[in-house]
């Protein structure tokens, strides 16, 4: 018998679970998988808590339910991975040997890397969202809140789902509107970036959007501190934002485990091949989703379609088969813009986010770059997706792990320029 | 597009920055600064040249590794390069501006 360990059950690791077991002759091989969690959070749900869209409860599922029974599952902390010996230290001492591991441990927010961040004010009046917890004490915030400055802030780039920001702004908007309050709250969306929308195609389609919704763009912002006391942030070069309500996405860092296993960039983020999926490092270590370093955006999406080129890749790594360069980085995410209404976005590393219909050329429903209602259903209907065809690794019609260009307007030349690097 | 640079003729894209990082001189580094406003000085330079290096090796630049680095903090970083110093250093570096969002 022979030992695959998954690490990491969130979305990629449930995935890959359910691909190989379906995949793997039952004798060869015996597939573990470790998480320290019990609960599966479904992470999108974290943008509709804060506004009741969405309770608690529909934010999370019993991970166990979505392994297969033919899986050891087993629920601890992972305290190191000894890629030389080809094994991984739990919580407790245990060992785990390993003829193949895959690395699915995410992405976690890190607010103690910014001064102040994590300080007195800390889910008082400086919130993520980007947690069940952090998402949760914000609702019950907002509950209350009597209006004044409202501050949506990112730290720094990547972070997963690099559009979720964006999205939190426009339905405060919405909320506040539906509240009767919105004169009463004056938001301002600060970035790292040069725009909200830095891509060109992306930028000239949906820059207005900001303004039609009176948001404040405060761009090329790089926060050196919070200044808990004074309630405001400030920047490297000193510029000043003052807030009342503070939603920060903090930075986004790949697990400590992988810090202590010596195996991950500054971010410790994995370095991974971004055709194959296979560590840059290590033949017998292979990683997906949010853990990886891979340019594309970090997203579920993103993940679903690794998953099922990882799982061709490990058959084919097992029988000696050369592995497919095939992952293009194609990622697939909607944007709620308020109003019941949301944007399609599709893209991979080498086309940018263009304009079209999807996934039908010619008939859509779905509109890229443009805000409807089938948009905005499809993306609450992404939930029911998630848990019963992405998890169980079921194939979704006509969306294919590679984007397609049938159904988008084509670029002129000069747009093309400007190459997709990272969303 | 070509601009001139130091009385050279350079391949840039539209927003200044040189195409082929082995055309660059001090010379056309000094030129791009004026343009952004920035006289260089030696600890300048000393950035720029750790800023090719790193996109030689093929690393993707962000404002936290070169402060992480050893080479500059991120509060010096702004003081040589006010006002989006990553932006202005790769272009003044003759390296690709550095990758952003959609
Ligand atoms: C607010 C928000 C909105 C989002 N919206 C969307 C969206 O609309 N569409 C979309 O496609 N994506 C969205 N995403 C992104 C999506 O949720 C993630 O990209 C996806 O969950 C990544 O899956 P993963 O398996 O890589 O990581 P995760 O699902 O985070 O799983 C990682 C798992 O590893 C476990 N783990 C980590 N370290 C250890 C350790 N040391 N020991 C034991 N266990 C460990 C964790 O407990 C966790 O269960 C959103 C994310 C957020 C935060």
């Amino acid at each position: 018998m022979k030992n695959l360990v998954i690490l990491g059950a969130g979305s990629a690791g449930t995935m890959m679970a359910n691909h190989l077991s379906k995949r793997f002759r039952k004798n060869d091989w015996t597939i573990t998988v470790v998480d320290i969690h019990g609960k599966h959070y479904y992470q999108p749900g974290f943008l509709f808590l804060p506004f009741g869209i969405y309770g608690e409860e529909d934010c999370f599922k019993s991970k166990t339910n979505y392994l297969p029974k033919s899986v050891q599952y087993i629920q601890t902390g992972i305290v190191e991975i000894k890629a030389n010996d080809r094994k991984v230290v739990l919580v407790g001492g245990k060992n785990l040997n390993y003829d193949i591991l895959i690395i699915a441990t995410g992405a976690r927010i890190a607010p103690e890397e910014v001064e102040g961040m994590k300080g007195t004010e800390w889910h008082k009046s400086v919130f993520d969202f980007y947690t069940f917890e952090g998402a949760k004490n914000l609702r019950n915030k907002l509950r209350d809140w009597e209006g004044g400055k409202l501050v949506v802030h990112i730290t720094e780039m990547p972070i997963k789902c690099p559009v979720a920001p964006l999205e939190f702004a426009f339905l405060a908007d919405w909320h506040f509107q539906k509240k009767g309050m919105r004169d009463k709250v004056e938001i301002k969306y600060v970035t790292p970036m040069d725009g909200a929308f830095t891509k060109p195609k992306a930028a000239s389609k949906l820059g207005h959007f900001l303004e039609d919704k009176n948001i404040n763009l405060v761009p090329d912002f790089a926060i050196a501190k919070v200044d808990n006391e004074n309630k405001k942030i400030i920047s490297w070069d000193n510029k000043e934002v003052d807030f009342d309500l503070l939603v920060t996405v903090p930075t986004n860092m790949g697990d400590d485990v992988i810090m202590r296993s010596g195996l991950g960039d500054d971010l410790n983020f994995v370095p991974t091949n971004k055709h194959t999926l296979q560590s840059e490092e290590y033949e017998d270590i292979f990683v997906i989703g949010d853990a990886t370093n891979v340019p594309t955006s970090k997203a579920g999406s993103v993940a679903h379609f690794e998953a099922e080129i990882l799982t061709d890749n490990i058959l084919r790594y097992i029988d000696g088969e050369p592995l497919l360069e095939s992952f293009d980085g194609h990622a697939n995410c909607f944007v709620e813009t308020g109003f019941n209404k949301a944007m399609l976005i599709d893209f991979n590393y080498e086309t940018e986010p263009l304009q079209g219909v999807f996934p039908f050329k010619g008939i859509g429903p779905m509109k890229l770059l443009e805000e409807n209602r089938v948009n905005h259903w499809a993306k609450l209907g992404f939930r029911w997706v998630y848990w019963n065809m992405l998890m169980k690794g079921k194939k979704i019609l006509f969306i294919t792990p590679q984007m397609q260009l049938a159904g988008k307007e084509l670029p002129t030349k000069e747009l093309e320029e400007e190459k997709f690097v990272a969303v | 597009m070509e601009a001139t640079l130091a009385n050279e003729k350079i391949e840039v894209n539209e927003q200044g920055y040189l195409l082929d990082m082995d055309q660059w001189h001090e010379g056309i580094a000094r030129a791009i600064a004026a343009e952004e406003g920035i006289e260089l000085t030696n600890r300048h330079f000393e950035v720029v040249n750790f800023l090719r290096k790193e996109q030689k090796n093929g690393t993707s630049l962000s404002i936290r590794k070169i402060g992480k680095s050893g080479v500059v903090d991120i509060k010096e970083f702004y003081e040589l390069f006010p006002e989006g110093p990553l932006k202005k250093a790769s272009r003044i570096a003759g390296i690709a501006k550095p990758a952003s969002c959609i």
